[in-house]
Order: C-alpha cells, then sequence, then structure tokens
C-alpha cells in the first residue's frame, strides 16, 4: 500500500511536470510573444494612463492600471490555455492519450496550470517592469510578503477555476471558443483590471468575487496604495485573503468532481473522442 | 492447467450513436457502429480487425481502449472490465492511431515521448534511454533533437509508433497504423511491430486495419468486420482455405463498363466487384467452379466487351470480404484499399 502510494505520488508529481514542460520551454523557442504579450497589453494600459492623467488623476491610479494591465495576462492565460485547452488537446489527439494514461486527470490540470503561471509571469512582469519605466509609476508595498502570499493565493484560487472551467469544457466543442470570447472582456470590466472594483458598486463586487482576481487585485491595490485605497477599498485585505483561500479550495475541489463527472458523462455520449464538432 | 489465456474478450459489444438529422432539426438518428460483437484475443497473439472505412474497427478500439462506453455488451482487456474498472484497464494498454497530430510542435522529438513517459511514471534516465533505442528501430534517431512542427507525417507517425511502444504495454492497440504513409516507412513500422510481437510472447497487439495486404502479412488471426457486426474471424490461411473450392479470376475489359447486372445472371458466379482503373474495367470473379468461367466469358463478349486480361488468382482476403460481403474492401474503402506495401 506504501508502495502504491509512493508510486502513484511520483507519478502524479512526474506527470504534472512532465505537462508543465511545454509551456516552460515553449515561452523561450517562440519569441514573437513579447510583441504580442507584453507590448499590446502595454498599449490598452497607456490608454487608461492617458486618461487618468488627463483628468488630473492621483499618480497612483498609473499603479492601479499597470498592476491590472499585468494581472490580465493571468486570465487571458486562464480562458485560453486551461479553460478551453482540453478542447484543443481533442482536436490534436492528446486528450485521448491524457485519457488512457493511468495517471491523475487532476496532475495533467495541475501540469497545465504551473506551466501556464511560468509562463504567464514572465508575461506579467514584462508589463508591470514596462508600464513602471514607461509610466514611472510609485510603488510603496507596506508588506512585501503579505503582497507576495496575496498574490499566490490570487493564482492559486485563478487556477483552481481555470481547472473547473477546463471540466466543462471537456464536453464541449466549437461552443468552447464563443464562451471563452464571452467572458473575456465583461470580467476586465467587473474585475476592475483599470480602476478598483468598489467604483461598481458593492453588490456589482461581490457577485465579481466570484472570479478571484477581483479579490485578489483589490487586496494587492491595498497593500501597495493604502491611503489611497482608503476610500476605495472593497473589503479589508484580511477578508479578502480569507474569501480567496476558500474560493481556492472548493474551486479545486469542485474541479476535481466535475472531472471525473464530466469525463464519465463524455466517454458515454462519444465525445472524448468526436472532433471538430 | 492449460486453459487459454484471453487478452481481449468481447461478447455481443454493442455502439449505438444518436446522430442529429441534417433533414429534421432538434431530432436524432441511431447510428449502429457496433452490432453484437464477439471476439477473443489469445495473449501473444497480433490480431487482426480488417474491415472497410465507418465498419467499426475504431469504435471498437475507443471502447477496448477506454475512450468510449458500450451501449451493450461487455468488454474484458487484460483480464478487466472496461466499464467497471476503465482505471485499471489503462495500466495495461497503450494505443497509436494512424494519422495521429498528438505531441505539441514546439517540442523534439525526445522531449515530446518524455513527455508522455511522465505520464506513466516512467524515471526520466530510464526513458530517455528507451526513447533512443526505440528511435533508433524506427529509423528516427537523426531527429531526435528535430521540433515536431517539421517532422513529414510519415516521420511523426514513427514517433507516435516509439511513443505507442515506449511503455511496453501489455495489450496494444494499432487503429490504421500505417494510413496514408509512403511505401518505405509503412514496411518499416510493419516490419518493427511484427518483431516486437515476436519477441514479446506476452503481450498482444490489436491493430485494425483496411489494407488487406497489411492484415495477411502480419496477423495471426484475423476478424473481419462490416457495418459493425464481425463477419469471420480466423487464421488469414485458413479463412482463404474456405475458397479454396471456388475458382477465383480477375479480368479486364476494355471501357469504362457496368457489366453488374449482365453477371449477376449468369450461373455459377458467386461474388463479383468490377472498378474502373486506367480507362478499363477489372472484375474480381468468385466462381462456384472453373467450368462457370466460359459462360461468363460468353456474356462479356455478347455485351460487345473485349477481354483484355484474364488471370486465374490464388484467393486473397480481399476474395474472402467479397464473398462474406458481396463488395470488394476497395470498393467499400473508396481507394483506400491498395496497400502501402
Amino acid at each position: 500500500m506504501a508502495v502504491n502510494l509512493r508510486a502513484e505520488t511520483l507519478t502524479f508529481l512526474r506527470t504534472a511536470w512532465g505537462r508543465a514542460y511545454p509551456r516552460v520551454v515553449g515561452m523561450q523557442r517562440e519569441k514573437s510573444w513579447m510583441l504580442f504579450d507584453v507590448f499590446l497589453p502595454l498599449l490598452q494600459v497607456a490608454a487608461y494612463v492617458y486618461i487618468y492623467r488627463a483628468i488630473g488623476a492621483p499618480p497612483e491610479f498609473t499603479g492601479f492600471v499597470v498592476l491590472g494591465g499585468a494581472m490580465t495576462a493571468y486570465w487571458m492565460n486562464i480562458l485560453w490555455s486551461m479553460a478551453s485547452q482540453l478542447y484543443w488537446e481533442k482536436e490534436t489527439g492528446n486528450l485521448e492519450l491524457f485519457i488512457i494514461a493511468p495517471t491523475s486527470r487532476m496532475a495533467i490540470l495541475l501540469g497545465m496550470a504551473v506551466g501556464g503561471i511560468f509562463a504567464t509571469t514572465i508575461r506579467a512582469l514584462g508589463v508591470l517592469l514596462a508600464g513602471i519605466l514607461v509610466f514611472r509609476v510609485p510603488m510603496a508595498p507596506t508588506s512585501v510578503p503579505a503582497l507576495i502570499g496575496v498574490f499566490l493565493l490570487t493564482l492559486v484560487a485563478l487556477y483552481g477555476m481555470g481547472m473547473l472551467m477546463a471540466s466543462l469544457f471537456l464536453l464541449w466543442g466549437r461552443q468552447a471558443w464563443h464562451i471563452a470570447n464571452l467572458f473575456q472582456e465583461p470580467v476586465f470590466l467587473v474585475s476592475g483590471f483599470y480602476f478598483p472594483v468598489r467604483a461598481l458598486g458593492f453588490l456589482v463586487a461581490l457577485g465579481a468575487s466570484i472570479v478571484p482576481i477581483t479579490l485578489g487585485l483589490d487586496a494587492m491595490r491595498q497593500l501597495l496604495y493604502p491611503q489611497m485605497m482608503e476610500g476605495f477599498r472593497f473589503l479589508p485585505v484580511g477578508v479578502e485573503l480569507g474569501a480567496l483561500a476558500v474560493l481556492g479550495v472548493g474551486f479545486l475541489f469542485f474541479a476535481h468532481r466535475a472531472l471525473r463527472f464530466f469525463e464519465n458523462l463524455a466517454r458515454r455520449e462519444g465525445r472524448l473522442t468526436l472532433r471538430g464538432q | 492447467m492449460g486453459a487459454r489465456e484471453f487478452s481481449i474478450e468481447t461478447q455481443d459489444l454493442t455502439r449505438v450513436f444518436r446522430v442529429k438529422r441534417r433533414e429534421a432539426r432538434g431530432q436524432t438518428r441511431e447510428v449502429v457502429a457496433l452490432d453484437r460483437a464477439t471476439l477473443a484475443v489469445e495473449r501473444g497473439e497480433l490480431f487482426g480487425v480488417l474491415g472497410p472505412n465507418g465498419a467499426g474497427k475504431t469504435t471498437l478500439i475507443k471502447i477496448l481502449a477506454t475512450l468510449l462506453s458500450p451501449t451493450a455488451g461487455t468488454a474484458r482487456v487484460a483480464g478487466v472490465d472496461v466499464v467497471e474498472n476503465p482505471w485499471e484497464v489503462r495500466r495495461h494498454i497503450g494505443m497509436v492511431s494512424g494519422g495521429e497530430s498528438s505531441g505539441y510542435g514546439l517540442l523534439t522529438v525526445e522531449e515530446n515521448l518524455w513527455m508522455f513517459s511522465q505520464f506513466y511514471g516512467m524515471r526520466s534516465g530510464e526513458a530517455k534511454k528507451r526513447i533512443r533505442e526505440l528511435l533508433e528501430v524506427v529509423g528516427l534517431a537523426d531527429r531526435a533533437k528535430t521540433k515536431i512542427y517539421h517532422l513529414s507525417t510519415g516521420m511523426r507517425q514513427k514517433m507516435n509508433f516509439a511513443r505507442g511502444f515506449l511503455t511496453d504495454p501489455e495489450v496494444l492497440f494499432l487503429d490504421e497504423p500505417t494510413i496514408g504513409l509512403d511505401v518505405q516507412t509503412a514496411r518499416t513500422l510493419r516490419t518493427f511491430t511484427r518483431g516486437w510481437i515476436d519477441d514479446h510472447p506476452d503481450r498482444t497487439i490489436l491493430l485494425t486495419t483496411h489494407y488487406m495486404y497489411e492484415a495477411d502479412e502480419l496477423c495471426d488471426r484475423v476478424a473481419i468486420i462490416d457495418q459493425g457486426r464481425v463477419l469471420a474471424c480466423d487464421a488469414p490461411a485458413a479463412l482463404k482455405r474456405g475458397l479454396q473450392g471456388e475458382a477465383v479470376f480477375r479480368l479486364t475489359v476494355d471501357g469504362d463498363r457496368d457489366l453488374g447486372p449482365l453477371l449477376g445472371r449468369v450461373d455459377g458466379v458467386q461474388r463479383f466487384a468490377h472498378a474502373a482503373r486506367d480507362g478499363h474495367t477489372e472484375l474480381d470473379l468468385i466462381l462456384a467452379d472453373e467450368n462457370a468461367l466460359v459462360p461468363v466469358l460468353t456474356a462479356i463478349q455478347g455485351a460487345g466487351a473485349r477481354l483484355l486480361s484474364l488471370e486465374k488468382r490464388e484467393p486473397t482476403l480481399e476474395d474472402v470480404f467479397l464473398r462474406l460481403v458481396g463488395r470488394s474492401l476497395t470498393e467499400v474503402s473508396e481507394g483506400g484499399g491498395e496497400p502501402p506495401r
């Protein structure tokens, strides 16, 4: 039993690393991402920065926007490289090989997430650094460990959500594309990527909190710009941290259950192998 | 003691798909992909499933590989029920499909293979050693460091083959593995497959194909399948022996002619298939005996056709299929029946 558990654990870890690998090395082999993933988001950030400057907003607002711009990379990664990924894997024939392998599906999703986090963090750092240098953004974190903690917890919850979405997308075909499109812009808006989410009102912010980036961004802004956020904070940082932890555990739990359920359903309906639907 | 060990057993295995009707929105119709298929494949066998496109071969493999649930019937792989315990089945199987485009283009051949080895929990060092050996065997060693989006179809399929054999699975499913490959690559892979099963008598391969030649050359036993039903199952030689009381001829007549109605009326013609080729018509005939040839030739002459060639052939699996189904395998597979020998 102990040997089995050890073997299973090793297979789990090897699977996760095996699936993360393409994303980790892929970045170094496709340098063109620099243009698309750093320069283009920076243009969008620039639009908001110049609006804030034109209306004479305090310089911290530039920081809000740059931070939001960096975090958009994660949301894009969740939609296009986590949620809809199993659909693409089905189209290329990888999904069948994932399914028949004697390994945990959660390990495969974890590998996708870890690889995605690595690749996206480099992109997000690119946007953040470029934003800080180009727009001279002031940064004065009250607590670096707390900031890192919030950031990591946000990623856990966010990628847990990505895993849950991936299991739902297991069943869908081309609809996956449309659904991912549908989620992209509205979440940019309601999660407060370019402004403190409280500006949308408490209830809208509460609803938007189902997307962990909403709480994560608000908490990170409070830790970076405590004085400016006093009038805009949605919830206290501690509450947001707790909520992120609950979301993370909840999403991972439901992802595990949903993955098993939808895999069985897809096998019954013959959708695991049906391409081009 | 002495009881036969079956690696694969199916009993009345059936799969029905519901597909949308084109003509009636919102309505579905049922398509029977596999119809009460019963098979038993012994450990150590290279077992072939021969049939035209759409015969149910891939559906059978998908069910056995735990990718698809059967609608009815049972299937066991390595002694484990595929519906009750798919997880356990997966510890024993591997699969390679023809025309597969699996893997990630940005990774090299050896990186892709290493990635798949990790899903089986192989140690990295052991996996890399095995990958080198397999790439050598399939003739892809010089491409180990090539990113797979630079590979040709044949090279990619060699890589897929290497992946299938990487974990030395107890039961390996090869679904049309040489489809679309050039002659040389197909031959390399067939030779490797036969060699592997000969060297590993405790392993089993189930291979589906619509290439008659491939099934004949490679397989210990062959099941002939059409429209989801298993029509016959035996060693290729035994299947062909079943036709030895009959006479098998191939005739070529000038022009593109439909001689079907004419031949259908000639006594002694058991089965026939005709195909247009290079401006002529090629006829494959199974006759009750050689005496039936004279009325066939008379009828052809009476129709104004000129006989260009006449050949008496030894029966092939193609003839067995024709005898069982009433259509030629090549004809049903719409040009896909030409084997890449």
